[in-house]
């Protein structure tokens, strides 16, 4: 067959394939196999030297003060993800579970959770620096109000609670997309359960742990997953709200701002340049935590997947 | 909707007072957690209309009076318009090129066999779990060499390629869905392949195509991360990172920030309160699916 026959043939295949391939390709694919030979070299600037072996992960993994700033960022991370999953998974759970049954009105309800998601991380994280804040915050003055003035605390600004509270507030920011996909995930269950359950004479928190709960499964460890990667990720907020070193005294520093902070230099303390050999050691670090995180996730989730 | 969707167990007869106790119960804790939602962007609203001095002295107070020159200043003094038309022209510009190379994509894979289909589908659907964001130096530096940094097409291209594992993976599975016999009538009737997909099967998938704009969009429209790598001067800068910059040269004027957080907001605010019913049966079923 010549060239121009086959063309004629299959040449719809290559019109329809080429520009997605490309643009997939060149703009996806290719940076993240780079990352990984980028992590492998010498950098001078922005000119790749020789090969360096492991010898950036080695830096960032044992000389001082890189793996201090990896391991501290590593172990915010890993907070971040617990806590948000924990929250998730109970007031989450909790919410859906009740949302799911559609009485009269649950529909502003559910609107109202998921409200915040719409927002930009830049506004959520100013509007929660304004209302945190300990002089002038609605939150301090709220605290006043019901006679708990005692209890308010530079909460963003001590190593303390700095690191919690942004959790809460990313947690408000995130809680409503799970809360609407477990509520799918439950409506989507054959309401013939629940009838059989109620003739074996099961109760409402029964229905829930032995017939919701465990069809949620598959949902739950897709969202865990979601969230991991969100979370180990997560870069705006920390930026916006405590800079680009997580302070006070990187008590709120992230893998992502750590990197950010390695690859493009650092603003806040007089500019130190980037090296970005060391930076893309994080990276493929990170890649290797949340590449570990999904495939892990991804075989539970199948394995605990019922078809009905 | 009402009634009849009810928890089949929650049904069983219980007495009447104590089925009323936990039903006002119910809802009560559900308000007083919807309020917690909702009440911080409330008061981003109520604040966003008063004087700093009045925000600082009674937070929880409406405003003595309701005026726009606050708005005003924002609009002049933030170059809001000009962000407002960057973020719409690199949304709107991404969806573009995303579904300019998404659609054809699915389509191939899902209607046609040829050698390597599976391969090829195993390249787009392997990007699923990974941020492109871990990708950003090679990223960055490509777009130095390709003179696109400061300029909306690098937010495009990296946009678009980003959202292409996920609307790849839902276009083909609608595509996949759609009989053949569509395809052999249209054949017969003398239409060429490229007429085919255009006009015959791309107007069948318009669900999955609404489910992959609002999936998205959302983060797009909201996206600071890469706005802040790659645009240094102000004529392309988004909402987002023209905000970011504009509130933290102005923090100490909190009347002027609520005003502008509330700018900021707004269009996503209304497009979600207008038609919620979509936007969250799009983002869970892109959840769902992916």
């Amino acid at each position: 067959m010549s060239a121009r026959t086959w063309f004629r043939r299959h040449g719809h295949l290559i019109v329809f394939l080429a520009p997605g391939l490309l643009l997939y390709g060149l703009f996806m694919a290719y940076p993240l196999l780079t990352s990984l030979s980028y992590s492998l070299s010498d950098w001078h600037g922005l000119v790749r030297g020789g090969f360096a072996g492991l010898a950036n992960f080695v830096k960032v993994l044992t000389a001082w003060p890189y793996n201090v700033r990896f391991w501290g960022a590593l172990s915010h991370n890993a907070l971040f993800f617990v806590m948000t999953f924990a929250i998730q998974s109970t007031l989450g759970l909790f919410l859906a579970a009740l949302l799911s049954r559609k009485w009269r009105g649950f529909g502003i309800f559910q609107a109202a959770y998921f409200l915040p998601y719409t927002l930009s991380m830049v506004v959520v994280g100013f509007l929660w620096l304004l209302l945190l804040n300990p002089t002038w915050g609605a939150v301090a003055h709220g605290f006043k109000l019901v006679g708990l003035g005692g209890l308010v605390q530079p909460w963003l600004g001590q190593k303390s609670t700095a690191l919690v509270a942004v959790i809460l507030v990313n947690a408000w920011h995130w809680l409503g997309f799970p809360v609407l996909v477990f509520m799918a995930a439950i409506q989507g269950i054959p309401r013939e359960f629940y009838e059989a359950g109620l003739v074996d004479g099961a109760n409402e928190w029964q229905g829930f742990r032995f017939i919701t709960l465990p069809l949620l499964l598959p949902s739950l460890a897709m969202m865990s997953i979601l969230t991991f990667i969100w979370d180990f990720n997560a870069f705006e907020l920390v930026f916006v709200m405590q800079g680009a070193s997580g302070s006070p005294n990187y008590a709120t520093d992230l893998l992502a701002t750590y990197f950010y902070r390695t690859a493009f230099g650092d603003p806040t303390t007089g500019g130190e340049p980037g090296q970005i050999g060391l930076a893309s050691a994080i990276g493929v670090l990170m890649l290797i935590i949340i590449g570990a995180a999904s495939a892990f996730g991804v075989r539970f989730s199948q394995t605990s997947q019922t078809e009905y | 909707m009402v009634g009849r969707a009810q928890h089949p167990i929650s049904r069983r007869r219980r007495p009447p007072t104590a089925r009323i106790v936990s039903r006002t119960l119910i809802y009560l804790v559900l308000a007083v957690l919807a309020l917690g939602f909702v009440y911080p962007i409330a008061l981003m609203v109520i604040d966003a209309f008063k004087t700093t001095p009045e925000i600082f002295r009674q937070p929880f107070a409406l405003p003595s009076r309701v005026g726009l020159e606050t708005f005003r200043e924002v609009w002049r003094r933030a170059h809001f318009g000009l962000y407002l038309r960057n973020s719409i022209l690199v949304t709107g510009g991404s969806l573009l090129v995303l579904l300019a190379c998404a659609a054809p994509s699915a389509y191939a894979i899902a209607r046609y066999r040829f050698p390597a289909r599976g391969l090829v589908f195993l390249f787009f659907l392997a990007g699923i779990m990974v941020p492109i964001r871990l990708g950003i130096l090679p990223l960055y530096l490509l777009m130095k060499h390709l003179s696109l940094l400061d300029t909306p097409f690098s937010l495009i291209f990296t946009y678009a390629a980003s959202g292409m594992p996920m609307s790849v993976f839902l276009l083909s599975t609608f595509f996949r869905a759609l009989p053949g016999d569509l395809e052999d009538a249209a054949r017969i009737d003398g239409c060429g392949e490229y007429r085919i997909f255009w006009s015959v099967m791309l107007p069948l998938v318009r669900p999955a195509v609404a489910t992959v704009t609002i999936v998205n969009v959302v983060p797009w429209w909201n996206d600071f991360f890469f706005p802040l790598l790659f645009l240094q001067s102000n004529t392309w800068k988004t909402v987002p990172l023209g905000m970011q910059i504009f509130f933290g040269q102005h923090l100490t004027n909190w009347s002027l920030v609520f005003a502008g957080m509330l700018m900021a907001s707004l269009p996503l605010l209304v497009v979600y309160l207008v038609m919620s019913r979509q936007f969250i049966s799009g983002l869970t079923s892109g959840a769902l699916k992916g």
